[in-house]
């Protein structure tokens, strides 16, 4: 059946040198290409796939079992929706003698983190998870957890924060911790999560800064995807074991953890950690390499999705980034340059990088899931602070979309692009979907 | 830089022209593989989609992730997710699937259904079930009513020209389990409808789910259940 499917050389091909008419031709081209280009990708899908195993889970599921994989030393935790896909699953495993792991059931996420913290000082693998008023609550905590350089990795299912009460997915409660010292990665869909659990954990036990490994509340902790899952020797080999190079159990050794430091220390101590976090992107694109290799899946701080001629761009983080790549798709088929960046790293943020990708293109809209109130959302503010930086004149709108769990459509995304095309630019931001 | 571009894109068009012949062919090669693609995955869509219709505790995420298993077992890839709207028992709710033969990225909910599934028909009275619901496409409602009747209803909201499939699920699950469980006898009806899935991986599905939880009799049950909802006119 494959061989009737022509490869791209063969187009280029100058055998069969005809003369003809190419009006018609010409009219039906873009038609074509799209529907050339959809036939080889099904083609290509069905054969690749043909043999591979799949399963499909739950995000939140997806993440337990990674989790499960890790097999971190303790777990402490406090239920909250959307998040409890992650701890249901993960309990029972437990229950079901699966898994080693202490879990740690506490009052409240106040308790949860500050549990985590004693066990990561302790020299413990330390795995925490939780959503919206529960980050929240974190707040103080998550400074400590980082200025002690604690590699703890928090599952979020990111979710909206009250008042008024709101139990579905944005980014606000992500964005809130975004200044607290935390390594933040965004995922797109089951996979990306399973994959990012585990990418998080070698990187914070790597890098010791904390790390938080962020899927859309609802979109993906509670939608069903085909993902593939590696087997548990190639996750444990991967990861290795926790050594920590300091810990409380150490007797031999001893050390104190976030003691006073005055005006004499804290300033230098505080400076000492940014020099270390200036070092993750490089530390996170290694493992990135190296995960690669084990899965063939390409990890990069930002995935750039048709991105080389790309005349108008969409940067975004999340669910939306799949339903985006299909309205690239399609548009790109009606001969319209657009591309699509979806930031997975987002702190530390890869300011040089996604500027140097934005280079030729003529506009920009930047999508969130959040509001900073008072100002722009924060994406729009990192990239913007990166173009003028780097002497990058764009013309750039600010989108909030889909607070509150709001629904996006293909067709809310072409429209953006359309107006992008249509230099409908303006200074104010908007607002999608209300 | 943007001329270089567009040179090469022309000088790439150009040699495309010179092959048209050869590239008639392959359009007709295309033709026949996509008109026979479209045959396999009936409703000339690669992406199936179904919309089931319940209310809060009727077990339509269950019935939903049944068949999205069953795909997958087929190696199909699969997306099921509920409309993440309050989740309150008794309250209508709505479930999502889509089905296909290649990876599915998108994230939007759905809004044009190829099949729509009823688990309860006093939804029909408050709400509009068949919203994009063409002439080819099914609608699959658990009812002691005829197709007559249930269309009658329908047209009082709005119009609706598709075919319309009663299943008295709950009387078929009364009979044979002996508890109203209309979410799994509905399957035996959606499967034989659309045959996106197999029966077969159905039923192993259930059992995968159900065996331990319910135990080997209430199982054999609802599998008795399924496969008289299959074999219904």
């Amino acid at each position: 059946m494959c061989s009737c499917l022509p490869s791209q050389s063969d187009y280029n091909e100058e055998k069969l040198i005809i003369r003809f008419e190419t009006t018609r031709l010409d009219s039906r081209r873009p038609l074509v290409e799209a529907r050339q280009a959809n036939v080889i990708r099904i083609y290509e899908n069905i054969l690749n796939n043909s043999n591979k195993k799949r399963i499909a889970l739950s995000g939140g599921a997806a993440a337990a079992e990674a989790l499960k994989q890790l097999e971190p030393d303790v777990m402490a935790v406090y239920p909250i929706t959307p998040q409890t896909t992650i701890i249901e699953t993960f309990a029972k495993f437990k229950a079901d003698g699966e898994v080693a792991t202490e879990v740690i059931e506490v009052e409240s996420e106040h308790s949860a983190i500050s549990a985590c913290v004693g066990s990561s000082a302790a020299g413990a693998r330390t795995v925490t998870a939780t959503s919206s008023q529960g980050l929240a609550l974190m707040n103080e905590i998550l400074y400590i957890a980082s200025g002690m350089r604690l590699p703890i990795l928090m599952i979020v299912s990111s979710r909206a924060l009250s008042a008024p009460l709101n139990i579905h997915g944005d980014h606000s409660d992500v964005m809130g911790a975004r200044d607290t010292g935390w390594i933040q990665i965004f995922s797109e869909n089951a996979q990306e999560i399973y994959d990012n659990t585990i990418i998080g954990m070698k990187l914070a036990e790597k890098v010791r800064f904390p790390v938080m490994a962020i899927m859309d509340g609802f979109n993906t902790s509670h939608c069903v995807e085909n993902l593939e899952i590696l087997p548990i020797e190639k996750v444990r080999e991967f990861v290795g074991e926790f050594v920590p190079e300091q810990s409380l159990l150490d007797i031999e050794n001893p050390v104190t953890f976030g003691p006073v430091a005055l005006q004499n220390s804290y300033f230098e101590f505080k400076v000492n950690q940014e020099e270390a976090m200036d070092d993750v992107a490089n530390e996170y694109l290694k493992i990135a390499k190296e995960f690669e290799k084990l899965t063939g899946r390409k990890k990069d701080i930002f995935e750039a999705y048709q991105i080389e001629d790309a005349e108008q761009v969409i940067i975004l983080a999340g669910s939306t980034a799949g339903t985006a790549k299909d309205v690239v798709d399609n548009m790109r088929g009606q001969g319209k340059k657009v591309g699509l960046i979806k930031i997975n790293l987002f702190r530390p943020f890869p300011r040089k990088e996604i500027i140097e990708a934005l280079k030729n293109v003529q506009s920009i809209a930047v999508m969130e899931r959040a509001i900073s109130s008072g100002t722009y959302p924060p994406f729009y503010q990192d990239i913007m602070t990166g173009l003028f930086q780097f002497g990058e004149k764009k013309n750039m709108q600010s989108i909030i979309y889909s607070l509150g769990g709001c629904d996006i459509f293909a067709k809310d995304i072409e429209q953006i692009f359309n107006d992008l095309i249509a230099n409908k630019i303006s200074n104010e931001i908007k607002y999608i979907g209300i | 830089m943007h001329s270089k571009v567009a040179q090469k894109n022309n000088s790439y068009c150009e040699k495309r022209y010179k092959t048209q012949s050869y590239y008639n062919w392959v359009l007709l090669f295309n033709d026949i593989f996509i008109l026979w693609y479209t045959i396999i995955m009936k409703y000339h869509k690669d992406i199936f989609e179904i919309i089931f219709h319940a209310r809060g505790g009727q077990g339509a995420k269950t019935a939903a992730e049944i068949i999205a298993q069953a795909a997958v077992n087929e190696g199909k890839f699969v997306q099921a997710f509920p409309q993440f709207g309050p989740e309150r028992s008794g309250a209508p709710t709505k479930t999502f699937v889509r089905i296909s033969d290649h990876e599915i990225r998108t994230h939007e909910p759905i809004t044009d259904p190829d099949v729509v599934v009823v688990l309860d028909e006093t939804i029909l009275d408050s709400e509009i079930v068949t919203t994009n619901l063409d002439k080819n496409e099914a609608l699959v409602v658990a009812t002691k009513k005829t197709a007559l009747e249930i269309s009658q209803k329908l047209s009082v909201r709005a119009r609706f020209e598709g075919k319309i499939y009663p299943i008295d699920a709950n009387g078929i699950s009364m009979e044979i389990v002996g508890q109203p469980r209309p979410n799994t006898v509905i399957l035996g009806k959606f499967v034989q409808v659309t045959e996106i899935v197999s029966l077969e991986s159905v039923i192993s599905e259930f059992k995968k789910i159900f065996g331990t939880k319910i135990g080997k009799e209430a199982t054999d049950k609802n599998i008795l259940a399924i496969e008289k909802a299959y074999d219904t006119i």
